[in-house]
């Protein structure tokens, strides 16, 4: 009867197996031949990708400006949803009315809202300029210059994403169980000490895996750079995943831009397995 | 699960009149923040060319003469594109790959939850990571061989094809959410299904699954969610036959947009899912969420 136990696994791990693993094993192949579009195929080529790849200041320069990209989101993301997580857990008018809305963002299509995004940080006709001008201070070249374009990306990465800690955190919040509460006012303690003794503990293997999701998620970023600044202004803009779009399946360099995925896929899945380790250590306290 | 209402610290009236007014005002200012971008889009759907080159402009009549040109264009107008086919085959894309997506976790899920499993060296919290660390591989990693690979198969600018690749995106969520909610569900429960003599399909889908529906309602948003949202992937994988609505929007996106026709079709595209966020909260404030989060 125990044999029945295959019925339930094989089928989803076969249709992962095949869809994933046969696609990244030849990837892998891919990243050692010569394919571009004089020479289609999987020709040998050895590493000559790889050494091509760690001399390409452009690549790097993209993994660079991703990393503080999706750290500096995350990071505000967080901040953002655990405080307004915490301003409509409880005693809050129109409760569920905001809770609702807050959550909104995150339904909404990233590269559809990215067009939008787009008309908005438009330097003449967007309506931010004029409300920024409307508080005295000068119009921003939000699209055109380098800096606020990245900052621009940002703001939109914070508008999206911000919900996703919020949920998270929120029903954290609300699984809460009240005793220790009971137990920090009997103690006499104020909100503040109440906050980080019970609270934050409480909350934290939640926090942990949160940022964790939206490191893995914001890795990838490639949807809201290619609508709104393609990149630009320059290269300031310019993610991995951007890159090994751009060479991949602009300049049709098949073989080079698998080497790049492989390697941005390596240094990805070991940077966040480390932050992963390094935040747990840091935050969840071992169980007394 | 609700708190007892803890009165609050007392506390001198200027600094709680204070406090109050801070916290209000961030949550005014947040949810500004968050409505902005739709009220514009509602606002720029109405406009003509002259509206919107006057300017940002917010109060129809008043500052612009209104015009319904954006919102005929969502059936093919001037400058604008007909996103009714695109609708549908999101839509059909969409309930597809999370049909199976579900289908095919839920199951696994309830395979790791409940009984051992070896191959190899594989143990069952590798086979648990294998499916969920999926979700770490970035899109552009795969596009290049799913390109090739649904060209082998003939299934290129196909629904099935998209399905197909959409189904190894979100049969990760599944299985991270199924996998936890089963493993809080009491395996007594399963036990006593096979002291009657069930046999282990049989005590799934006649004991354990009626009691899985919170889960699946979870496991099921997330994939709708990720789903409709994904850009890269319709992006890459199809050309004219069947453009997905995300991919049929953004073509609008161009140096000469019409603005009119891109807000329109853009609030049009995305009113499905935020309708769902009033499913998310009613799971979240019941306390449903709790045990799929953890």
């Amino acid at each position: 009867m125990y044999r029945q136990k295959y019925l339930f696994l094989t089928p989803g791990l076969i249709a992962l197996v095949a869809i994933i693993l046969f696609p990244l094993l030849f990837t892998i192949r891919v990243s050692f031949s010569g394919w571009d579009v004089y020479n289609p195929g999987l020709s040998w080529k050895g590493g000559q990708n790889f050494s091509r790849l760690m001399a390409d200041s452009r690549y790097w320069a993209a993994l660079g400006r991703l990393s503080v990209m999706a750290v500096g989101t995350v990071l505000i993301q967080y901040v953002l949803g655990f405080a307004l997580a915490l301003l409509v857990w409880r005693d809050v008018i129109a409760r569920r009315f905001f809770r609702v809305l807050f959550l909104v963002p995150m339904m909404t299509t990233p590269v559809i809202m990215s067009v939008i995004w787009r008309t908005i940080f438009h330097e003449s006709l967007g309506p931010l300029n004029p409300i920024i001008r409307g508080l005295g201070l000068p119009g921003v070249p939000w699209l055109s210059d380098p800096v606020w374009a990245f900052v621009a990306v940002m703001l939109v990465e914070i508008w999206q994403w911000t919900p996703f800690m919020f949920l998270l955190l929120l029903a954290g919040l609300l699984s809460l169980p009240s005793e220790p509460y009971l137990a920090a006012r009997i103690d006499g303690a104020g909100p503040v000490r109440t906050f980080f003794s019970v609270t934050f503990p409480g909350l934290a293997a939640i926090s942990v895996g949160a940022i964790v999701i939206r490191l893995i998620e914001a890795s990838k970023i490639l949807d809201t750079v290619y609508v709104m600044t393609s990149g630009g202004p320059g290269e300031s803009t310019e993610t991995a995943s951007y890159y090994i779009y751009i060479r991949g399946l602009r300049d049709f360099q098949i073989g080079y831009s698998a080497a790049l995925s492989i390697i941005y896929l390596v240094i990805m899945i070991v940077a966040l397995t480390i932050i992963a380790k390094l935040l747990v250590r840091f935050l969840v306290r071992p169980a007394p | 699960m609700t708190h007892q209402p803890l009165d609050p610290e007392p506390r001198a009236p200027v600094s709680r009149t204070l406090k109050l007014a801070l916290k209000y005002g961030f949550i005014l200012f947040w949810s500004a923040f968050v409505v902005f971008p739709f009220l514009w889009a509602l606002t720029t759907s109405f406009k003509d060319a002259n509206g919107v080159t006057n300017g940002a402009t917010w109060l129809p009549w008043l500052q612009y003469q209104p015009s319904t040109q954006g919102w005929a264009s969502l059936f093919g107008g001037p400058g604008g594109t007909n996103i009714v086919r695109p609708y549908l085959n999101s839509i059909w894309v969409t309930l597809g790959a999370s049909v199976v997506s579900i289908t095919l976790g839920t199951l696994a899920a309830y395979g790791l939850s409940r009984f051992t499993f070896r191959f190899l060296f594989f143990r069952n919290a590798d086979i648990t990571f294998f499916f969920i660390s999926q979700r770490i591989m970035p899109p552009i990693v795969l596009a290049i061989p799913f390109f090739l690979m649904l060209r082998a198969l003939g299934l290129l600018d196909s629904l099935a094809g998209l399905i197909l690749v959409y189904v190894a995106l979100l049969m990760p969520i599944a299985v991270w959410v199924m996998v936890d909610f089963f493993n809080s569900i009491p395996r007594g429960l399963d036990e006593m299904a096979w002291m009657d003599g069930c046999d282990p399909i049989t005590t799934f889908f006649r004991v354990i699954l009626p009691n899985a529906v919170p889960g699946l309602v979870v496991a099921g948003m997330f994939c709708v969610i990720f789903g409709w949202n994904d850009f890269f992937f319709a992006f890459t994988l199809t050309f004219t036959q069947t453009q997905l609505l995300p991919v049929s929007i953004v073509a609008l996106n161009s140096s000469v947009t019409p603005w009119w026709a891109l807000s329109a079709s853009a609030l049009v595209s995305i009113a499905p899912l935020v309708l769902l966020a009033f499913v998310v909260e009613r799971f979240l404030s019941k306390g449903g969420l709790a045990g799929a989060v953890r």
